[in-house]
């Protein structure tokens, strides 16, 4: 291997930086956010099935560990939804300067961490599992 | 002030056409899944419990039918993009990122194709 020179590792980045931390958090919210796309498609295709394949998935989605699962999903698409409009205003050419975009991904984070709260406290009140 | 003409200026920048495509329907497909998703998650919550006969009957309604046919399309469409540029930034090896580019795009056809299918058969009362 001939001797390279290569772009700085992720070691030399400072990590606590809003605009990687945001940047880094959106697309690994989108990532597990494309992992859920399975479990829907699986639940969908479960009910397609029928009543016995659909009480099958139902009986797996339902365990206590799932309830994690849910809790985790909703955080992660709280977390994106308000990135991704954040992106979307940005795609407007507004809201680029560094305060502005310092105050943005602050507000994402409120706003996200508010949403998670809301949307846990319904999914926790149901009272029911899956 | 330039002197250079204006084709002068876009000449030799590359075509703004075709290589805007990923970003415009990432863009696009972002838009639609914000009330998509809302509408999606919102459903699923609000709904007293998830039996089998209750999540039939909410599927055959037409425009529930209409709308989760819309959000997993375009979920598993702007999945795909996201994946994708995730996969280009971070996968170095020629190989291995062909291999994974591919293999994504087949697994999000697939579940767009999978869930496309069930929300018809349930909706058009094909489920045994």
């Amino acid at each position: 291997m001939a001797a390279r020179p290569t772009s700085p590792h992720l070691s030399v980045y400072r990590m606590y930086r809003y605009t990687l931390l945001t940047s880094v958090l959106n697309r690994a919210t989108g990532l597990v956010l494309a992992l859920g796309l399975i479990l829907l498609v699986y639940w969908l295709m479960a009910l397609a099935a029928g009543p016995a394949a659909y009480a099958r998935a139902a009986a797996l989605l339902g365990l206590g560990v799932f309830k994690i699962v849910w809790l985790a999903l909703l955080a992660v698409y709280s977390y994106h939804l308000c990135a991704g409009v954040r992106h979307l205003v940005w795609d407007t050419g507004r809201g680029l300067e560094r305060a502005q975009s310092r105050a943005s991904a602050y507000l994402v984070l409120i706003a996200s961490a508010v949403l998670f709260v809301a949307l846990a406290a319904w999914l926790l009140g149901r009272g029911h599992a899956a | 002030m330039s002197l250079r003409s204006p084709l002068g200026e876009a000449l030799g920048r590359g075509a703004a056409k075709a290589g805007v495509h990923h970003w415009w329907v990432q863009r696009l497909t972002a838009i639609a899944l914000v009330p998509l998703a809302s509408w999606f998650a919102v459903s699923l919550l609000a709904m007293p419990a998830h039996g089998y006969a209750t999540v039939v009957a909410w599927v055959g309604e037409p425009w529930t039918a209409v709308l989760l046919l819309l959000f997993v399309v375009t979920a598993a469409w702007h999945s795909q993009l996201g994946v994708r540029v995730v996969i280009e930034d971070y996968v170095h090896g020629c190989g291995m990122r062909t291999v994974l580019l591919a293999l994504s795009t087949y697994l999000h056809v697939l579940a767009a194709a999978a869930g496309v299918f069930a929300v018809l058969r349930v909706a058009l009362g094909g489920a045994a």
